[in-house]
Order: C-alpha cells, then structure tokens, then sequence
C-alpha cells in the first residue's frame, strides 16, 4: 500500500437527497421473467426499526456472470441486467424491498462451488462505516452444505444469512445488534 | 453453457483488475461502536466479523454510468432550479485513486450536502435555517479515464445536531464512492480546511489517527480558483488497491 485509505463516515440521515434514484430498488428490469422481491426490516439492538437505512445489493445473474465494468467471468448476457440495487427511501418503517433474480453458482478458487448468495451493503446514520453480509436462500440446502463462506459461520448463527421463502419473494430481516445478530463479515 | 464453463477464469485478473484487495488496516476506518458519537450504541454489531475472502463478487462492480443514473447536468449544483442558490460558488474537484496510486476511471462520484444556510432538503431537517429555493444539494458524475471529477455547487453551513449540548457538524460534503470494485465501496465526507469546530465533533473525531482525518479535509486551490466566478477546492480520494503478490521464497 503505498498511499493511505480515506477514512470512512456516516452516511447520516439525509442521504435520500442525493441517493436514490427511480429504479435503484430493481437489480432486473420490471417484468423480468422469474423476478422476485426480498423483503426485510433492519432492526437496531433495542429491537427498532431503523427508519434512516440505505441498502446495496450486489450479484450474478442466473447463469453466474456479472453485469460487471470489468468483464470478470464473461458478461452477464441477460437483457437490462444490473445486478445491483440500492434501497434508501425513508418512509420510517425500517423495511427494504428489491427486485432481483437469484444468482447462479459460482466456481470457488479452490475449485468448489458457491452457493447462490448476493452481497450486502447497510449504511445508516450511528454507522461510521457500513457493514457487509450475504443474503443466501434458505431453499438451496444442498448447495449451502457445500458453500465455502457459509462453513466459516459458526453453525448456530447461519441461519441469520438464509432468505426464507415468502408470498412467491423472500423475506431477509436484519439485526443490526443483539439476540439474532446478523452475521457480518470483513471484506 | 453450464455456469462452471462461464466462470472458468475468473480469478485471472481482466486488464487492470486486481484479482484481490489489501485488507484494511483495523485502524483505517472508525470503529463502529463510539460512544461520542451517541446513535452509534444501538447500531453497531457486538459479534466478531467474519473474514471473507475476496470470491468474485467481491472483486467485481457495477457499471452505473447510463442515463437511467446519471445525466451530464447532475455535476452543477448550481444549475439545477431557475434561478442562482445563495452562498459561495465553489468547485468541488479532485482524482479517485487507488492506494498504489492507479486512478480509478468511469466510476461513480455522488455528494449529497446542506446549503449554506446549513439546512438540507429533507422533511427530517427541521432546525430553522432558510431552505433555498434554488438548491437541492445532491449531484453525481462520474470519473473520467485519470479519475478525474468535477463539480460546481456552494460551500454549506455548519448546523446544530442534537449529539450533545451545543454539538455543531462542521461544514462537510457527503461523498459516495462506488469504486470498481465491492470491496472499494467507501462513503465519507469531505471538509474544510480551517473549521473551527473540528474539535468539538465525534463524527470528524471518530477517526482517530490525526494524519488520517487530515486526508477527509479538502484543500483550498488559488490555481483552481476562477477568476470572477469560483472559489476552488480539491478533494483526492484513496480507495483500496490489490493486494501485494506474494513472492516465492528464494531457495
């Protein structure tokens, strides 16, 4: 490392001026066949929503492959695929909702295979920097067992990462603090 | 093609993509649990993080440079309405890097900050300061092939919050940082050299190596300065970079 970091700050309350935009929510365009919503509530340590949340999702597409501005893994080929979605409207409830698709598996450098899985990013005002997990889906058991990542969670905290199937979408709340803490990881 | 055929080399870094980010140092960021800084105690994880490495979702980014995000017009805050904001016509300009100092190109740049009144345009913001008819307060661009960005807009106020007793934010822009990478999302925000209430804040504060926090205040630039029209400031950002490639122990 020759030059030093930029140090990290909240996002603070008021990022909904500058952050948002119309089709931040979709990581596929609106229509797009097999498209699902997660839906969760972030939850502060007294068991709070936290009203003032923003956030990011980043995954493959169905076939494993990015929508990537490097090209890594070959190009995602699926029409108006982001892979990215951002959520930060503040209507005081404290939930999120994207629209997305689920992710293929992915080749792991030692060779195996990653589960589908999709990083997350939450940033809030009282966050100085933000925090990262991994939404996986509670209904690809097989390919969870085999998941890398998902063996170094200790086991009786996994199931803060599994999406539970909900209404034809999947429902990912998150706990920022206390019983049920999600499991967050450094990147 | 199955999915194993389409990721078949994607750790054979692409161009000028590293394969693997530098850790962070512990230090390089403020923690999450400060207790100056009050809205931190409910909002910040007590478990240990877990390490992940860096699979290819986390060396890969978005491309957000398209007109459904970004439109030529978004960098001049001070255009955005039908008349001139109030304040001091400042530009807001500088390089994004790496931390092996490779410009980071085609990446987006988005602030977001009070007018300078030091009030936002936000329901939430009720402390008695003028809005400003003329001014929204958010802008995005994105860099160019030297990781260059550019914006014009006006110096903000500083303004009361309700931390502590008489707390004031120092003068500040909100910076977003997509970087090229997952691992190089960085939020922070951009100050003014000179503020006299650096002291007294627990969000500058929360950084708590001194040469660290100098790297969040931008410098004034007569040079960049033009003449007649704007005061200039010069904001560089530094985002991780690869990893060190680990040499083989010579035999």
């Amino acid at each position: 490392m020759i030059f030093e970091l930029t140090p990290s700050q909240t996002v603070g309350p008021y990022f909904a001026i500058g952050l948002p935009w119309p089709e931040g929510p979709h990581a596929v365009p609106e229509g797009t066949e097999g498209a699902f919503t997660i839906t969760g509530t972030v939850y502060d340590g007294a068991g709070a929503p936290v009203p003032d949340h923003l956030i990011e999702i980043w995954q493959a597409d169905p076939e494993g492959r990015f929508a990537d501005l490097h090209g890594y893994g070959g190009t995602s080929e699926m029409p108006g695929f982001r892979g990215f979605a951002r959520y930060g409207v503040e209507d005081g409830d404290g939930v999120f909702e994207i629209v997305t698709v689920k992710p293929g598996r992915l080749k792991e450098m030692g060779g195996g295979l990653q589960a589908p899985h999709i990083d997350m990013t939450i940033m809030a005002r009282g966050m100085l920097n933000r925090v990262v997990t991994r939404i996986y889906f509670a209904d690809e058991e097989e390919a969870n067992a085999e998941d890398p990542i998902l063996r170094r969670v200790p086991a009786d905290r996994r199931h803060t990462l599994l999406a539970q199937p909900e209404d034809g979408g999947y429902r990912f709340d998150i706990r920022l603090q206390g019983p049920g803490e999600t499991v967050f990881f450094a990147v | 093609m199955s999915t194993e055929e389409t990721t078949e080399s994607i750790y054979t870094p692409v161009g000028d993509t590293p394969g693997n980010y530098v850790r962070e140092p512990a230090d390089a960021h403020p923690p999450l649990d400060y207790p100056p800084y009050k809205s931190t105690s409910l909002r910040h994880p007590k478990q240990p993080l877990i390490y992940l490495p860096n699979t290819i979702t986390e060396i890969t980014g978005p491309a957000l440079g398209d007109a459904r995000v970004i439109t030529p017009d978004d960098a001049n805050l001070t255009a955005q309405h039908a008349g001139e904001p109030i304040g001091e016509r400042i530009s807001v300009s500088g390089r994004v890097f790496d931390t092996e100092g490779k410009p980071l190109r085609n990446t987006l740049v988005e602030i977001w900050q009070a007018n300078s009144a030091g009030r936002y345009r936000h329901r939430w913001d009720n402390w008695p300061a003028p809005l400003d008819p003329n001014f929204t307060g958010a802008g995005r661009c994105l860099t160019d092939d030297e990781g260059r960005y550019r914006f014009l807009t006006i110096k903000p106020g500083p303004y009361p919050w309700g931390n502590h007793y008489n707390a004031w934010r120092p003068a500040h822009i909100h910076f977003s940082l997509m970087g090229r990478a997952f691992t190089q999302r960085l939020v922070t925000q951009m100050y003014f050299p000179g503020d006299p209430f650096f002291p007294y804040d627990p969000i500058f504060n929360s950084v708590r190596d001194e040469g660290a926090r100098d790297r969040m205040i931008s410098r004034f630039s007569i040079h960049g300065t033009q003449p007649d029209w704007a005061q200039a400031y010069e904001f560089d950002i530094y985002l991780r970079g690869p990893a060190a490639t680990p040499f083989e122990e010579a035999h």
